[in-house]
């Protein structure tokens, strides 16, 4: 185990004017972890994570990652070439709409492939293979690998914006409600595939998530996020089983149980 | 008419100053755009005034002009735009490539080796590659400025997954000095190699667009490809019909209504003098 | 007689519950018992006493508002009731194993998987583990055809052993039971009874509950009595 967290966030937060939709939050991710964010709409859980990637700067605070590349770099003052090299290469970011993950009118191949080449692969062969090898492992077929992700059903899209993104290995994931706009059964087969890649790739995932059943099933760790803060920090199932906080307790005691 | 008389070709000198500023920037950073003030010219945005810009702002009186347009002297435009420097600028104009010191031309570079000292002046409709893989231009400049040119292979690679190999046969992207990736304007494939280390000067203007870039004399120039599909560029299986040359770029004419073809040289230049040397078929 | 492997010094679990006026809910209070290698402490009371909550509390799941859990883990005592979560975690991937009463189902994730993975977990190659797993299930006479099968559909005395061979699968130095016999026919129930035996032999610390008293006086070495606590507000 590694001494030294992958992830240090200080005090971060992210003011649109006078709303403060961050509010000074702080936490760690280790190296192979799964932390969940969870809250309900409008509770800063999106703009944690977008603000973690880059795609929202944030008003104050501090987020320190352990690179690769350049060692420890501090992400509020990463100059824009290595943030968007750390970008392509050790993170990856899953939106919940697969359409703003993906080329459209690119096909499948190319929409994994294209990490690989911005990543400088030029054999055309090996990303050809490894485009196959990915598809198979999301369970696409293989020989969709020319057609447009246009004419794939949703949680074919979502599966093949998670392979675009796990096929140059990142460390880090960031996945904003992946799972979000599927059907149940959809969902499932996409949650059982997330929870293997997981754990044979060793990622690290910050999820955030509505759905307490889909953290409980990935997360080892759940932090509670309301208006723009974290109420309650914990292990999945002590947050899950004895929740502490009063919002942490309307939220668990809100799912319906099937 | 003569009552009419313009400046020395046509542009105002500060318009040509400002003009040849950005010309010396595009020569000093190899394949970068730079923005400059296109001008309202006597014929229409789109039919080559950004290479009219550029050839007012570098002609001189002792110049020699040739003008081409997809390789023949002899064409509408060609012949317009020839006519105008002419009679805007007085200078000698020509159609054989060597004897021209400044060449303008749409669609093709001339088969007779260019040397030093000579200008090429491109017209070009769109000077941005990344143009069809990213809508937003703001983010082309960025990946321009950060060299991540990974999108660029996306296309080339649709094009084997579809065909087998890479089958863009015009307008193909080049590697400028190792550094920023550059729209040769819509010349063929074939012509791509002539533009690596030439010892001409080529000056690209797009007036639609409001860009300029340039490839310096003995500049390398590097057609994208893959390690395992390397850069082939097309050329028709045939010889020309005129003169008999196989080496050179070929325009494939259909000749009656039941499709028979023919194919001829594209440099008219070039296949005259072939002819004139007596090769013919 | 060796060290404790457990030591609870004056635990204390008290439920707040918010969204009912904040009521408080005390159910356990300067509870201190001390488990040592080899033996079998089986929880008694009623129901209500808090038997289920200090297992939980035990394994870390419930928040303890005062006290202490001891743990030996990896040579040192570590305090569970103050410990980290990755301290906890670490402890539950090697040194406490909990056999909860009900199989938690992962939708399409297989028999055999959920068994072998707290070995994955550990770092043992999937190939071993999976065969570490084959073998659990058969002793558990769970029949073959459905190792490869999510246990989703499975009848309830299935589930549950699936869950105690998940439970077994890794020699942990300290195990937490509840009520593993439940829903076992009497052979398979006799067959946990000898998985229990094993673990303690080889100097496991348990804490049981076991509600059937023909189990728990086969199993259990020491009882240890809970009472409900009178209501205090």
């Amino acid at each position: 185990m590694t001494e030294t967290p992958l992830l240090r966030v200080r005090n971060l937060s992210v003011r649109f004017g006078a709303l403060a939709a961050v509010d000074g939050v702080s936490f760690d991710l280790w190296s192979g972890e799964v932390v969940a964010l969870v809250g309900e709409s409008g509770s800063g859980k999106t703009t944690l994570l977008r603000s973690i990637h880059g795609f929202i700067p944030p008003t104050a605070g501090s987020i320190l990652y352990r690179s690769d590349r350049f060692g420890e770099v501090e992400l509020t003052h990463l100059d824009e070439p290595r943030r968007r090299l750390l970008a392509r290469t050790e993170w990856g970011f899953v939106h919940q709409n697969p359409r703003d993950g993906l080329r459209l009118s690119h096909s499948a191949g190319a929409n994994v492939g294209e990490r690989l080449m911005g990543a400088g692969a030029r054999h055309w062969g090996t990303i050809r293979a490894q485009a196959l090898a990915w598809l198979d492992r999301v369970e696409i077929d293989p020989g969709r690998i020319d057609d447009l992700p246009r004419t794939f059903s949703g949680g074919m899209q979502q599966r093949l914006q998670i392979a675009r993104v796990l096929v140059t290995k990142p460390r880090l994931v960031l996945m904003d409600e992946p799972t979000g706009g599927l059907d149940v059964s959809v969902q499932a087969r996409l949650l059982d595939l997330l929870r293997r890649l997981v754990a044979e790739l060793g990622l690290s995932v910050i999820l955030v998530t509505h759905d307490l059943g889909v953290a409980r099933l990935l997360a080892q760790r759940i932090l509670v996020m309301q208006r723009g803060r974290v109420v309650e920090a914990g292990l999945t199932d002590q947050v899950l089983d004895d929740p502490q906080h009063p919002y942490s307790q309307l939220l668990v005691s809100s799912v319906l149980v099937a | 008419m003569n009552a009419i008389s313009y400046n020395f070709a046509y542009l105002d000198e500060q318009t040509k100053r400002e003009i040849r500023r950005a010309l010396l920037k595009a020569l000093a950073i190899p394949g970068h755009q730079v923005p400059f003030a296109s001008r309202e010219m006597p014929l229409a945005r789109g039919w080559g005034t950004g290479g009219m810009q550029v050839t007012a702002a570098v002609i001189g009186r002792d110049d020699v002009l040739k003008v081409i347009d997809q390789g023949a002297d002899d064409t509408t435009n060609a012949v317009s735009i020839r006519q105008f420097f002419g009679r805007v600028a007085g200078v000698r104009t020509t159609t054989r490539t060597e004897e021209a010191t400044l060449i303008q031309t749409r669609h093709r570079i001339p088969e007779t080796p260019l040397r030093p000292g000579q200008i090429m002046v491109y017209q070009v409709p769109q000077p941005e590659p990344l143009w069809r893989l990213e809508p937003s231009r703001a983010e082309t400049r960025r990946l321009h400025a950060l060299a991540e040119y990974g999108i660029m292979h996306v296309k080339l690679y649709e094009d084997i997954a579809r065909h087998g190999r890479i089958t863009l046969a015009y307008d193909y992207p080049v590697l400028v000095h190792g550094r920023y990736v550059m729209s040769p304007s819509p010349i063929p494939a074939f012509d791509n190699p002539k533009l690596h280390r030439s010892p001409a000067i080529h000056l690209f203007g797009a007036g639609r667009e409001k860009r300029i870039y340039a490839v310096p004399p003995y500049t390398d120039v590097v057609s994208l490809a893959f390690e395992d599909h390397p850069f082939r560029p097309w050329k028709a299986e045939a010889a020309c019909a005129l003169c008999g040359s196989t080496d050179t770029y070929l325009d494939e004419i259909v000749i009656d209504d039941r499709g028979t073809r023919r194919y001829v040289c594209s440099d008219t230049d070039w296949c005259e003098r072939r002819r004139a040397q007596g090769r013919p078929v | 007689m060796s060290e404790p492997a457990l030591i609870v010094e004056g635990l204390a679990k008290t439920f707040t519950l918010h969204l009912q006026g904040g009521v408080q809910l005390a159910v356990l209070r300067d509870l201190s018992l001390a488990v040592f290698p080899g033996e079998c402490l089986a929880l008694v009371g009623p129901s209500g006493a808090g038997k289920s909550t200090l297992l939980r509390a035990l394994y870390g799941t419930y928040v303890a508002q005062a006290g202490h859990i001891h743990v030996r883990h990896c040579g040192k005592m570590l305090d569970l009731a103050s410990a980290d979560s990755r301290q906890i975690l670490a402890v539950r991937r090697d040194t406490i194993g909990y056999v909860s009463q009900f199989l938690r189902v992962i939708p399409r994730v297989p028999a055999r998987e959920i068994v072998a993975e707290p070995l994955i977990h550990r770092g043992e190659s999937t190939h071993a583990a999976l065969r570490a797993a084959d073998a659990m299930l058969a002793r558990l006479n769970l029949p073959e055809r459905l190792w490869h099968l999510p246990p989703a559909t499975f009848s309830g005395g299935e589930q549950q052993r699936v869950n105690l061979a998940r439970g077994f699968i890794v020699h942990y130095p300290i195990l937490l039971i509840d009520e593993p016999t439940a829903s076992l026919d009497p052979v398979n129930a006799d067959i946990v009874l000898s998985l229990i035996a094993e673990a303690r032999k080889r100097n496991a610390a348990i804490v049981g509950i076991f509600h059937d008293p023909a189990v728990r006086l086969r199993v259990a070495t020491r009882e240890f009595a809970l009472a409900p606590l009178a209501e205090a507000a």
